[in-house]
């Protein structure tokens, strides 16, 4: 191999040098049949690159849940050594973990990137979203989202949604057209072919992306582990006051408070998803690392949904009703 | 190391991934057998088996008698929109997970009735294998041989055809060699296993006992091949065989050139920012075969020659690799300053041919909007989109004889050829030798819709050995 081949021969050996430093370990031979997380990856950077390349203003959703942090690792990936060429956006409940909400900032911080925010406090502040009865906040993020996705004309918004998670997200598109309301008509998708995504669209119109659709909760915590991915501390085992309610174990908090009748515990807990604090349940665990996560996962008899997710229990049909509704 | 503790502790091994797809017609047990593979393959949940018990018995399945997964209707599994738990159809194309201890899969259950060629080729596209199912009481019927000619179009590496239903004909030998000896004279008079890219595989199975889907059943001792899921397990990928291609290919998605704008993680784990202010790259996903420093490649370019380089550097997130592979995404750095834009293509040198801006194509038309000569489409390739005139459809597709008829439009689950003029060169390559840069959508440029599914072809008259010159 050839190195003095171009006119920037200065820079270049400077560049070499540093990446002369780079471990063994993390050039990988590529000779060697890609494993299956290293394919899912590379799939998930093509998608990433193709959004980039065709729409004008593409943000992506970023709770600071797992799969958002994924998705923003890939991005980092994706164009290494530039930043990552697009804002963030979070529809905040206003029932958050703080510890999620710090993270966040971390992050956004961290990466160098434009945090857009949508709140559900506002809007109820406002009288244009009611409480709902049962306290819940995570349904009335639809609103705020695509007021979000209008008021900053994003064209393209990157979701963490996952095929495995719910058996309507498991007939999605990888480039989902939502109309002028946001919503979503499960039987008029375009066919998906090949790795060709389609995302032309008419003004109004906006494409929901899912460069993570194929990967399963295990990919996504195996994915952690071996890329080392920070994550806020409540994915891991940890002491907290909790009580049982509807099954679920359920933190202490501003918005979640016990009835008289509901025992309060200290116990060792942590939390398959991050989302609205109110009607979000931590799993009993005593996995405090990744690698036990990992363990955990893959041993585990519950999909994360169901396990942790009030919401979702309401019908069998209600991820579907949301989507066509435009939620994530 | 932790993650080999955790590894070993989940026998989780470094896994290799394997896309398939069913196929078949409607109530051929599709449904049922990916609902087999994910329940004893144990990819099902315990409360998404709960929730499709409760839904089971609603609908009064399973009844007196009925024990474990016969209790359930397994089809529930994959049957997710409202609709068609309703209608007890299958509607869309759904995507399952599950992973053994060698493979993760990823699985498109297609619907058989309604459009079934659309929900066929757009599994079939991403498949490395296809399983078609035939019921075993009425064996090959003239869609099974719309399916197989599909899936010979597109090129799937492996047909697995499951003769479902087994326990229904007293798994008779009979009546299976009768199908199989069917099968293989189909697959004969398509071509399909001829010239060494697809095989074929006849499996007897019961998806709803579970009689070889998983393991191999004593139910059929008359049969002595391998049960379904080992089959799955064991067949090369197409990445896997289309890395092995000499033809390196590579559609440049984007140039990577942050001139100022440097990545502040990169920065503050001590990226030289001297170094890299004008670092450029192109950025990509390696469509077949594989590249290494040093590597002559030819860009091909709209408007320009094809220009001959180096690759200097083939970066990924911080590491530089000595080479890659498909399907890998990767950021490549050439020895030579050129003007190099999203939608040029960089190949191996002496492997491709000029661009054209005549496109002979099969197309699989996915619309119910129809196909006439004289309209004005999209042509979206690799990682271009040009205009593009349909001069004439020369002919369609009987399915079911596989010979060509004469035609001058093209509906809804048609497949046909057709002649298009491009408004721009494309570095068309037949999808024979090429599935990636030999595929293209067809689009319509009024309201976005993908139209059709396009498979290159070689100009009428073209030579072989004249193709490959630059
Ligand atoms: N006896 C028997 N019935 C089956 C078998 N596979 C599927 N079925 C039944 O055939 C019907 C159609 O199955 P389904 O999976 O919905 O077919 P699909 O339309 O191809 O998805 C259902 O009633 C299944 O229970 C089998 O191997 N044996
Ligand atoms: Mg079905």
């Amino acid at each position: 191999m050839s190195t003095q081949i171009t006119n920037e021969d200065t820079e270049l050996s400077v560049l070499e040098k540093d990446l002369a430093e780079t471990p063994v370990a993390a050039q990988r031979v590529a000779a060697e049949r890609l494993s299956s997380l290293d394919t899912l990856e590379s799939e998930a950077i093509h998608i990433i690159r193709e959004v980039v390349a065709e729409f004008e203003k593409p943000a992506l959703l970023f709770s600071g849940g797992k799969d958002s942090v994924v998705m923003l690792h890939l991005a980092t990936k994706a164009f290494w050594p530039g930043k990552v060429p697009f804002p963030v956006l979070h529809v905040d409940t206003g029932h958050n973990f703080p510890e999620v909400i710090d993270f966040r900032d971390r992050t956004v911080e961290r990466l160098g990137l434009k945090l857009v925010v949508g709140s559900v406090q506002e809007f109820i502040d406002r009288g244009e979203l009611a409480e709902r009865a049962d306290g819940t906040r995570n349904p009335l993020q639809t609103v705020p989202l695509l007021d979000a996705i209008q008021r900053n004309k994003f064209d393209a918004v990157f979701g963490g949604g996952r095929r495995d998670e719910d058996k309507a997200r498991a007939k999605e598109r990888i480039l989902s057209l939502r109309d002028e309301f946001g919503q979503w008509d499960p039987r008029n998708q375009r066919p998906e072919l090949w790795n060709l995504y389609n995302g032309r669209h008419t003004v109004g119109q906006h494409v929901r992306a899912f460069p993570i659709s194929n990967w399963t909760e295990l990919d996504v915590w195996r994915y952690i582990e071996r890329e080392g991915i920070e994550l806020p501390g409540l994915y891991y085992a940890h002491e907290r006051e909790v009580y049982e309610r509807d099954g679920m174990w359920r933190a202490v908090g501003e918005v979640s408070m016990p009835k008289p009748d509901e025992e309060v515990l200290t116990k060792l807990v942590r939390y398959r998803t991050v989302g609205d604090m109110s009607c979000t349940g931590a799993v009993l665990s005593d996995a405090r690392t990744v690698a036990d996560v990992v363990v955990e996962v893959a041993a585990s008899t519950l999909t994360e949904r169901g396990a942790t997710r009030a919401d979702d229990r309401i019908s069998e049909a209600a991820m579907e009703d949301r989507k066509k509704d435009g939620y994530f | 190391m932790s993650t080999e503790t955790s590894l070993l502790e989940t026998g989780l091994r470094e896994s290799t991934l394997f896309r398939f797809a069913t196929a078949g017609s409607v109530d051929d047990g599709k449904s049922t057998l990916v609902g087999r593979l994910l329940h004893d393959s144990k990819a099902i949940l315990a409360d998404q088996l709960d929730a499709v018990a409760r839904t089971s018995a609603d609908r009064g399945f399973g009844g007196a008698g009925a024990t474990g997964s016969q209790a359930i209707d397994l089809a529930l599994l994959t049957d997710g929109l409202r609709a068609e738990r309703e209608q007890g159809i299958t509607i869309d194309v759904a995507y399952r997970y599950f992973a053994t201890d060698r493979r993760s899969f990823i699985l498109a259950d297609c619907p058989g009735h309604v459009q079934y060629t659309k929900n066929t080729v757009t599994g079939a596209s991403t498949a490395d294998a296809v399983v078609v199912l035939i019921d075993a009481r009425k064996g090959v019927l003239e869609q099974t041989r719309r399916h197989l000619s599909v899936l010979q179009l597109l090129r799937v590496a492996h047909v697995i055809v499951a003769v479902n239903k087994i326990d229904l004909v007293d798994f008779s030998e009979s009546v299976f060699r009768e199908i199989e000896t069917d099968v293989q004279k189909v697959a004969r008079e398509l071509g399909l296993g001829a010239d060494g890219i697809a095989d074929l595989v006849v499996i007897p199975v019961s998806a709803l006992d579970g009689d070889n889907v998983v393991d191999r059943s004593d139910r059929t001792p008359w049969y002595s091949g391998p049960a379904l899921l080992e089959v799955l397990e064991t067949l090369p990928a197409a990445d896997e065989l289309e890395s092995h291609l000499e033809s390196f290919r590579f559609p440049v998605q984007l140039v990577i050139r942050p001139q100022g704008a440097l990545a502040p993680d990169a920065i503050a784990s001590g990226l030289d920012v001297g170094a890299y202010r004008d670092y450029r790259a192109y950025a990509g996903q390696i469509t077949e075969g594989t590249v290494k420093l040093g590597d002559k490649v030819t860009v091909l370019s709209p408007g320009h020659e094809p220009r001959i380089t180096t690759v200097t550097g083939i970066d990924f997130a911080g590491s530089e690799l000595a080479e890659a592979t498909a399907p890998q995404s990767v950021a490549i750095r050439l020895a030579d300053e050129i003007d190099i834009a999203r939608g040029d293509t960089i190949a191996a040198a002496g492997t491709v041919r000029e661009s054209s801006a005549d496109l002979y194509a099969a197309l699989c038309w996915l619309s119910p909007k129809p196909l006439r000569e004289g309209a004005k489409v999209l042509v979206k390739h690799g990682t271009r989109t040009v205009q593009a005139l349909v001069r004439n459809v020369t002919g369609k597709l009987d399915l079911a004889t596989f010979n060509v008829e004469a035609a001058s439009s093209l509906e809804l689950n048609d497949i046909g050829n057709a002649q298009l003029r491009l408004a721009a060169p494309l570095p068309l390559e037949n999808y024979l030798h090429h599935r990636r840069t030999g595929a293209f959508l067809v689009i319509d440029p009024v309201d976005g819709n993908t139209l059709a599914a396009g498979l290159v072809k070689d100009h009428p008259g073209d030579h072989e050995d004249e193709r490959y010159v630059i």
